[in-house]
């Protein structure tokens, strides 16, 4: 039992109130920032109230950092990763709930395992697979002497390639793979009862009908959850972005052109414009959030009928 | 040729647990047949085994002449009612009955059609447009068999579907399935543990008791004329008395601490020395006159009333006998009672077998 008490409930909302304003002050700091002017943003201390130049710092910093463009890419690779998480996740968590076979625990298990294998600690590797996606299939002919093989009947030297760098697909393919989302979905389809699979199967629906026609239904508000997660996850993606793109100009995204924004080291020191540019591109992720927030903690904590 | 023919039907689960012993029974078209047993007797799984959910490790099921071992479910031609009703949550009650016609491809129109019609016979068609979570118990259950009718299959399959309903509906939907089978005609095999819902059910009943068949006949058979111990004390409430113990020279049934009961009824079994079972049902057992032929007498243990009649439990020299008494004289616990059971039926049982022991008039 926790015990309610006058002071108690004072602690514990100062408590909280403390908690908000540190969460909140750095957000506080950027809008103000943004709404500044030159002079006023190089003032100490800073202000602590809003100015009258937010929305020519909002056009100064979109020109500067070209951020139509990039905010196209940002939002392709983060619709594009979070559709194939989602696609990925549900159809794997269906294989291992809903089908008995030999290898379900290894694949289980394999998909475990990932979760302890973030992007950044295979991050070399998953380089190397995406300057050659078929790197893979061409070890195996190598090293199966196929490769040998072909070359002395034949002539042909085989050597496959495809080069993910530089293309939406190499920013979007190696991140779609998710465990956290798989088990998500694995919960939740072990929550549908057995009767509902026979009566399915009774009804003579086939497992991708089964599939589409009742588990994505049902699961429609896991779905949401897990695409605000994975939304705003890949929007604030910087590394991998970074890494498998050398044509910024072309593929750059919005979170990569914050560099951009920064005052140059001997530049003006116009951090208003930063602030402006840092509030546009924190702004698709938060509406994502907000829009999403009523199914968000819905699909994450309860389930409903 | 029957609807279906169950013909050395076994499952096990790994290689040591066998659950169903070899089952043979043969199903006539239109016959509505009740499986009946304890919990755990195998009587879901061998409907399971019809339906194909379940596979069978032996023996063949043959619906209308095809082997269907091998066949999913979809190409067996039966549909299913389920005990947790099963209907998808997501789906309007039109969609949930009509999903089966959509997977197969029925043109909408049609669909659309054939779903109003069998709204109407179960009395669902104002609610099509609901939500299984807007309708009651008995709603989802009458959506379930709607839904297990729209297909027009062969053979309907009922999974224990009234045992989450109470009491007064379930005796409302049990009167609903036997008017829909008399009208419909399709053959049905219905599995319930509730003795009340078979016997009334049912034209045919299979008494299963772990994993194997004990009895298969129309209720009023098995119930006069149950083929084994376990059927006898199974079907009937309150329970048959069973008693065991041995005739004596005299041919008469010594029971318990040294009882002796007149059974001239069992002329022509009543073997001096045969050790056996008697069983006499509680409405066969007599409350007489201390000097009656026949009587015993025995100290009430206690009453149970019924309103109509009062069940008295006796105990008569260390053995239980249980009688129904409509007569309406009012007796105490403790008090000293006559009983009778010289113009009831009398069934007898092997000891070692438990089997039935036939009466040779």
């Amino acid at each position: 039992m926790i015990e309610r008490s006058p002071l108690f409930n004072a602690i514990t909302y100062l408590a909280m109130l403390i908690g908000l304003v540190l969460v909140l002050l750095p957000f506080w700091v950027v809008f103000i920032g943004a709404t500044l002017s030159l002079p006023e943003v190089a003032r100490v201390p800073l202000q602590m109230w809003p100015s009258d130049q937010l929305f020519q710092n909002i056009s100064a910093a979109w020109i500067r950092a070209d951020l139509g463009p990039k905010m196209i890419n940002s939002l392709v690779v983060a619709v594009g990763v979070t559709v194939g998480k989602i696609v990925i996740a549900a159809l794997s968590a269906f294989s291992i709930v809903f089908f008995n076979y030999r290898a379900r625990m290894v694949f289980f298990w394999l998909i475990f395992i990932t979760l302890m294998l973030p992007l950044e600690v295979r991050i070399v590797p998953t380089y190397a697979i995406a300057a050659n996606a078929l790197s893979p299939v061409q070890a195996l002919l190598d090293v199966t002497g196929l490769t040998g093989l072909v070359q002395q009947l034949g002539g042909v030297q085989i050597a496959l390639n495809w080069n993910l760098l530089n293309s939406y697909e190499g920013m979007i393919l190696p991140l779609i793979a998710t465990a956290t989302g798989t088990f998500l979905y694995r919960q939740f389809f072990m929550t549908i009862p057995d009767e509902l699979v026979e009566a399915a199967k009774m009804d003579g629906s086939r497992p991708m009908q089964f599939f589409v026609d009742v588990l994505v239904p049902l699961s429609r508000t896991n779905m949401l959850a897990l695409a605000t997660i994975m939304f705003v996850s890949t929007w604030n993606q910087y590394l991998w972005p970074l890494l498998v793109t050398t044509d910024r100009e072309h593929f750059g995204t919005v979170v990569m052109q914050l560099k951009a924004l920064v005052p140059a080291q001997n530049g003006t020191p116009d951090w208003n414009v930063t602030m402006a540019g840092a509030l546009i591109i924190m702004l698709p992720p938060l509406l994502v959030v907000a829009v999403m927030q009523r199914w968000f903690v819905r699909g994450l904590i309860t389930k409903d009928k | 040729m029957a609807a279906i023919s169950i013909r050395g039907v076994k499952k096990r689960y790994n290689p040591k647990a066998l659950v169903i012993h070899g089952v043979d029974v043969e199903i006539e078209k239109g016959e509505f047949v009740v499986i009946l047993g304890p919990s755990g007797c195998g009587k879901s799984t061998l409907l399971r085994m019809i339906a194909g959910l379940e596979e069978i490790s032996e023996g063949e099921i043959a619906i209308a002449g095809r082997v269907v071992n091998d066949l999913e479910p979809r190409e067996r031609g039966c549909a299913m009612v389920f005990q947790n009703y099963a209907l998808y949550p997501h789906m309007t009650v039109r969609q949930n009955i009509g999903y089966s016609l959509k997977v197969s491809g029925v043109p909408k129109a049609e669909r659309d059609m054939r779903v109003v019609n069998v709204a109407r016979i179960v009395a669902l068609e104002p609610y099509l447009d609901r939500r299984p979570a807007e309708l009651s118990g008995g709603q989802r259950q009458r959506v379930a068999m709607a839904r297990a009718m729209v297909r027009s299959p062969e053979v309907f399959l009922f999974d224990e579907p009234l045992s989450n309903l109470d009491a007064k509906l379930r005796v409302a939907m049990r009167a609903e399935i036997r008017k829909l089978h008399r009208d419909l005609g399709v053959t049905s095999v219905f599995v319930t543990h509730d003795q009340n819902e078979a016997m009334t059910l049912a034209d045919k009943l299979i008494i299963m008791n772990a994993g194997r068949v004990e009895q298969i006949g129309p209720p009023a058979e098995v119930y006069h004329r149950p083929a084994s111990r376990f059927v006898a004390d199974f079907i009937g409430s309150p329970a048959m008395n069973l008693l065991e113990g041995q005739f004596d020279d005299h041919g008469q049934f010594v029971h318990g601490t040294g009882g002796r009961l007149v059974v001239e009824q069992l002329n022509g079994v009543r073997r001096p020395g045969l050790r056996a079972v008697l069983g006499v049902r509680p409405e066969d057992v007599r409350r007489t006159e201390p000097h009656a032929p026949g009587a015993v007498s025995g100290t009430v243990d206690y009453i149970e009333e019924l309103g109509s009649a009062r069940v008295i439990h006796a105990d008569v020299a260390g053995s239980r006998l249980v009688a129904v008494d409509a007569s309406g004289v009012s007796l105490a616990p403790g008090a000293q009672v006559h009983l009778s059971v010289a113009s009831g039926v009398l069934h007898l049982f092997s000891l070692e077998s438990g089997q039935r022991i036939e009466q040779t008039h």
